[in-house]
Formats: structure tokens, sequence, C-alpha cells
């Protein structure tokens, strides 16, 4: 795919239903009509630089277990939510990091994923792939529909129209929907469901149903390395989406949308093309929830969630494509492993410091850690927002850029 | 008859708590342009100076237990108690009017503090920046109070002569069975008389007319050689006035947990944005409106028609308005308009 973001052709307007026509361009147009680059459009990288940080996120993900170790944190359950949430936050940026629209009701395509897996479990077979191919399509279906709404308004508006659709989606998985949903229990895999597709191959009979991808049981680090895979794709497609011309339409979108329609773009498919996708992106993380858990509760739905993808995105670095793995690596790092810090715990790590002074030490940080890990995300989170408002990338290449100016 | 009789009441009672967390929200809106998701923290906030100054009134020593007379035993009495008899547990039973008083300067002081140390620096960042770090000063708020006081709803009593139940069909001379809880009536009116005077702050004052002045045209106030960012300031403590009070009250209903402010941030955001960005009549009306559609929309007669209405009826109508009227029902041009 050619790096064209220099021509921008008015008629590819006419058909803006299919953003992908507008891929294939000729390189080396002369620049037309291109609106000015704001500061968020960053230049384009070079092939070989993106074919790098692809095979360096790679060895991160993949290495995991090994880096992890030091931390505490190298166990499947874990990875895998690292995986799983950094798939939701890099598809909720390709929605706010790109675009600029801040949906505050992202986890309603999350809860959809799940639940539509765990019946892809219970109706059709274990297997994870027909699972999570159907959450994520049913995640875009529902995308569609609350997109089409949603985006006739911007700012503001979107967010509360996002979040009142999440909240019904929430409150119906609750009451009415229970035949489907089990409401407050959550919805589980039983070992007596139809599997229609299993029972035609003779492998329905398990006693313990768990999910599988041909045989291998997705227990442990089958998990993990599925969902690893899972985001190594979804890493690989935000980045083509992000370089090709439909992202830096979305781009464009993003610091001026007066000014697109202006030169000729209708810019609501757009808009609906990102919106669907980033919440394909979300119904592939539920799917992936149910995978290595296979139960669905309504509380993945409700609006804390979407605030957590918020955070994460925010956290990391939105518009970045690294950055919302980031966020989302640190903010369930938070969730398991610093909230169960005690005091113990602490004195263990300051015990370098005089036992006079360690005591005041303890009593100080000991509100952040344990169960007060809340107070050290939102302090965290502040801190990003007042001072680094592009996220901790941001402040890896301030750093960066330090060093480079002291040689 | 009597369970409609009653779900106006109802109406009326959710539609004050919305209506005044919405009003502050709006208020915030219209003057300095600031989305503010740590409202609700606000709310809550104001619910803890009550749960704070109970606490306080409540402070006991242990005296021996004169009703025991076989063993040594001992009671927590209330210092109060002990120093003024039946005057100190009377003050102790009159913790949510006395902590209402000490909420207003506590909660105004929150306000300006909030205003001068953390909004004002991002009245020209983008509204999804406002919201973020408003969002993220909600969650500090929140788990201070949690690291506080605990994660436990802490109940607090109204009142004792206004605990019961009001016959209001004797008041009327009504042949129904209509009683309603005492304290929920107070909610109602007490949010009347805030939300009735905050409209003759704005309205009846010269002060309030400079504040609607800026509000209409900032700039051309400030070239009267008017400070309108000091009343702006001034104005967003007011907000939290009245969030604060808005929460203080709502103890007496229910028990409030350090999440109370995040469940309630949620309905005020769709009643400001159903009422009209930054029209303080839309978001009174709005509130009402929502409270009663709501309480309407419970209606076991309702329910049985269209399943689950009750549970989205609040969003349902914010998505309509918000699809057909996209200002809100009486929102001004220009506000918010991204």
């Amino acid at each position: 795919m050619d790096r064209a973001h220099t021509s921008s052709e008015p008629d590819t307007a006419t058909d803006t239903g299919k953003p992908q026509s507008v891929f294939h361009r000729t390189s080396g147009d002369v620049p037309t009509q291109l609106p000015p680059l704001g500061p968020e459009m960053a230049p384009m990288w070079p092939p070989k630089r993106d074919l790098a940080m692809t095979l360096l996120f790679g060895i991160v993900v993949y290495t995991m277990p090994l880096w992890l170790q030091p931390f505490g944190a190298a166990y499947p359950d874990l990875m895998q939510r690292f995986a799983i949430y950094g798939i939701f936050a890099i598809g909720f940026n390709i929605l706010f990091g790109l675009t600029g629209y801040l949906s505050f009701g992202h986890a309603a395509f999350l809860g959809v994923g799940s639940y539509t897996a765990v019946w892809s479990f219970k109706l059709l077979s274990l297997n994870v792939i027909p699972a999570i191919v159907c959450s994520t399509l049913m995640a875009g279906v529902f995308a569609v529909l609350i997109g089409y709404v949603s985006l006739r308004r911007s700012g503001i508006y979107f967010s509360i129209l996002t979040l009142a659709f999440a909240q019904m989606c929430y409150n119906l998985a609750y009451s009415v929907l229970t035949p489907i949903t089990n409401g407050e229990t959550g919805l589980r895999v039983l070992s007596d469901d139809p599997r229609v597709v299993d029972s035609l191959f003779g492998t329905a009979d398990m006693a313990v149903p768990r999910a599988s991808i041909f045989g291998i049981e997705m227990a442990g680090m089958a998990g993990f390395w599925t969902c690893a895979t899972c985001l190594m794709i979804a890493f690989i497609v935000a980045l083509r989406i992000t370089r090709s011309p439909f992202g830096m339409m979305l781009r464009g979108i993003k610091s001026n949308q007066t000014r697109m329609s202006y030169i000729g773009f209708n810019t609501r498919p757009y808009m609906l093309t990102a919106f669907v996708i980033s919440g394909m992106y979300a119904g592939l993380a539920g799917g992936l929830l149910a995978v290595v858990d296979p139960l669905a509760g309504a509380e993945r739905m409700q609006w804390t969630a979407s605030g957590e993808v918020v955070l994460m995105t925010i956290l990391g670095g939105a518009g970045t494509l690294i950055g919302p793995f980031i966020g989302a690596v640190i903010i369930k790092y938070f969730e398991n492993i610093f909230s169960s810090l005690g005091d113990s715990a602490l004195m263990d790590a300051f015990s370098f410091i005089p036992p006079a002074i360690e005591k005041w030490v303890v009593f100080a940080v000991s509100p952040f850690v344990g169960e007060g890990w809340h107070l050290t995300l939102g302090v965290l989170f502040m801190i990003v927002v007042i001072f680094l408002p592009g996220g901790l990338i941001e402040g890896f290449r301030r750093i960066g850029r330090l060093f480079r100016k002291g040689r | 008859m009597d369970a409609i009789l009653l779900q106006i009441l109802n109406g009326l009672d959710k539609g004050g708590a919305y209506a005044l967390i919405a009003l502050g929200l709006t208020l915030t809106f219209g003057t300095l342009g600031v989305v503010n998701f740590a409202h609700g923290a606000l709310f809550m906030l104001g619910a803890f100076c009550v749960v704070g100054v109970q606490q306080l009134l409540t402070l006991a020593e242990r005296v021996r237990d004169p009703s025991i007379t076989f063993f040594e035993a001992y009671i927590e009495q209330p210092y109060l108690v002990s120093w003024f008899g039946d005057t100190g547990a009377m003050i102790i039973d009159w913790v949510i009017p006395i902590s209402l008083l000490l909420a207003i300067p506590i909660m105004l002081l929150v306000g300006i503090v909030m205003e001068r140390g953390l909004i004002r620096f991002f009245y020209k960042r983008p509204h999804a920046e406002q919201i973020l770090v408003t969002f993220g000063l909600a969650i500090v708020l929140a788990e201070i109070i949690k690291g506080w006081f605990g994660a436990n709803p802490i109940p607090v009593q109204p009142p004792e002569i206004v605990r019961g139940s009001a016959d209001i069909a004797a008041w009327f001379g009504l042949d129904a069975n209509l009683s309603y809880p005492w304290w929920r009536l107070i909610y109602l009116a007490a949010s009347l008389l805030i939300i009735a005077s905050v409209f003759a702050f704005l309205n009846l004052t010269t002060y309030g007319m400079v504040v609607r002045a800026g509000m209409a045209d900032r700039e051309t106030v400030q070239l009267l050689g008017i400070n309108i960012q000091r009343r702006f300031t001034i104005v967003f403590g007011l907000a939290a006035v009245v969030a604060g009070l808005a929460g203080a009250l709502y103890t007496g209903i229910q028990p409030p947990n350090y999440n109370i402010g995040m469940e309630f941030l949620v309905l005020s955001f769709v009643v400001v944005v159903v009422g009209g960005m930054g029209s303080l009549p839309g978001a009174v009306a709005a509130g009402f409106l929502l409270g009663m559609l709501q309480s309407f929309a419970s209606l076991n007669e309702v329910k049985s028609l269209l399943p689950g209405i009750d549970q989205v009826i609040i969003y349902l109508v914010a998505v309509v308005v918000l699809l057909t009227r996209p200002r809100g029902l009486m929102g001004r041009k220009g506000v918010m308009e991204a």
C-alpha cells in the first residue's frame, strides 16, 4: 500500500460507502487540496520503521512470560487480560485517537461480544474460532446500529448518546433480556448444551466444557498464546488502518471536520466505518474474555467499564499505536498486582531506608497501594492529562528528545 | 388512582434530585464552559459532610451502664449526651439539618479551590480533556472518601419527628390510602427552595445580572471593567454548594457510600443534555420531566405493556431528544457545539 497522503481527489467522496476504494492511489501525485497538517498529524513513517515496530511489538508480546517474571505478573490469567484489554484499547483508539470522537459506551460492544461468544459455545461448538468470529461480527452489527444514530451528533452529545445506548444495553441485560443474558448470574457454558457442530463430530460429551482450538484446551498458557496472536493481528490491522489514506481521512476529521467536508468529503461514512471497526475490536476482546473464562456478565457493559478503556487509551497515549496497549497493561497490572500489595510488602520494598524514616515512608505510601490502587490510578491519570496530554508515549518521546539534545 | 398519585409524588421527588444536580452542572457549563465530570463527586462530598458531622457529634466515651447492676457493664455514650443531656441527644438527632448549614461554606470552599486549583487551567483545552481530567478528579475524590470512611454505606437518620410517613390523603380530605415518607417530602420542598433561590440570585440581584451578562457575552462584560472571572469562580462555588446540598439532603433517603456520586453523574449528564446545555430552566424542567417519566414507567401496567421500559426510559428519552432537538429542550444556540 502506498502512503499517498499527498493526493486527495475530490471524486473519492462519491463512493464513500466503501472507504477501501481510496486505498489504491498512484503515488507521486502533485499535492492538490490537502488540509494543512495539524499538530496531531504525525508525519508518515517509512514502511521499514513500521515493520521494525511490528517486529518489536511482536517480540514484546510473545516474550511477556519472560520479561513480566520480575514484576510478578507472568501468570497466564493476567497476561491474557493484558492482551485482551490491549485489543480493546487499540480498537478504542481507532475511534478516539484518530477521529477525536470520545465514546463513553464502548463497553456495550465488549459485553455483546462476550454474550455472543458464550452463545456460540453453547449452540455451535466449543471451538474458539467460530466464537470470536461471531462475537466480532455481532459487535459490528451493534456498532452499525448505535453508530448510525450516535454519529449524527458530535462532541459531548456524541459521548452522551453512546453512553445512553450502553446504559440501555446494560440495564436491559440485567432485566428484560434475562432469557438471553441470564441476568445477574451471568451466562455460562453447561455440559448439556446442544453444541450442534460438536455433536456432529461426536466430541460434544465433556465433563467440564472448556473452549478449545481443535482439541487444544484454552487453559493456562494456551489461552495466552491465543490472545497474544489475536493481539498481534489486531495490532497489524490497526497499523495498516492508521497508515492508510483512510486513516489519514480520519485524522483529517479530527483536526478539522468542517474543512474536510468543504474539500468534498462526506465524513459520516468514514466516521461510521471507524466506529464499526472500533466496535468490532471491542467485540473481539469481549469474545476472547469469554474464551479464557466462559462466563459472561452484564457488569462488563457498565459505563465504568467504558470509562476504563478511556483511561487506558489516554494514559498510554491516544492517537499512538503502542500507547493504548501500554495503558491497558498498566491499568490491569495495577488492578491485579498493585492492589494486592500490603504493608508488609511495602516494608520489604523500603527495607533499605533506615527504620525510623521507613515507618513514615510506609505510612505515606500505604494509602496508594493495596485497596487504594484506584487512588494511584486517578492521580496518575490526572497528572498525565494535565502535563502530558499525549499520554505516556509522549513522555517517553520527550525523554528521548532530551537525551538526543544532550548528546 | 392511589398508584398514580403516588407515582406523581415519586416522580416529583426523583425529579427534584435530578433537577438539583443538573442545575449545578449546567451552571458550570453556562458560565465557565467546562464539562465537569467531578460534579457527581461534589454531590458525594456533600453527603459525606453529613457523615463527617455525624461522626464528630457522636464521638463517644465509655460510661457505666446504670441499667445493669449485676456486673460492671459499659456503654458508649456520646460526649454531647454526657455534657448536655437531652439537648445533646437532640443535637445528634438533628444531624442532617445542622450539617446542611455547615455544608454550605465547606462546599463553597471546595468549589472555589477546585476551580482555582485545577479547572481554570483547562478553559482553553478541548472538552475531551476537561472531561478526562475531571473524571480523574472524581476517581481521586471518591477514593479519598473511601479511604477515610470505608467502602460501606453509612446510615444517617433524619430527625426523629420526620422519620415516619405523612398521611397526605388526609390533608386533602381524600378517601385514598396515600402516605409518603416525610423526609422525601422535605427533600422535594428543599430542592424547590434551592432551585428558587438560585434563580432568584441570578435574576433578582445585580451580581446575578452581571453573571448572566457574562454568560451571554463574556468579552463585552470584561471590556466594561468587570472581573467576570472572579464572579464565575464564585458561581462555580455556588454550583458546588447546590450539588453538595443535594447530596447532604439525600443522605436521609439513601445511606451514602463513596460511589454515590458516580451513580448520579451519568443521570445528571443525561438530564443536562436533555434540558439543553447551559440552560438553567431547561435543566430543571428536564429533571422533573425525566423523574416523572421514570416513575410512571415503573408502574406495573406500563411495564406489562412495554417490558423493560422502566430501565431504559431515561436514556431512550435522551436519545430521542438529542436526535430531534440537537440543543436539548431549551438549549441556547452556540453553547457546547463542537
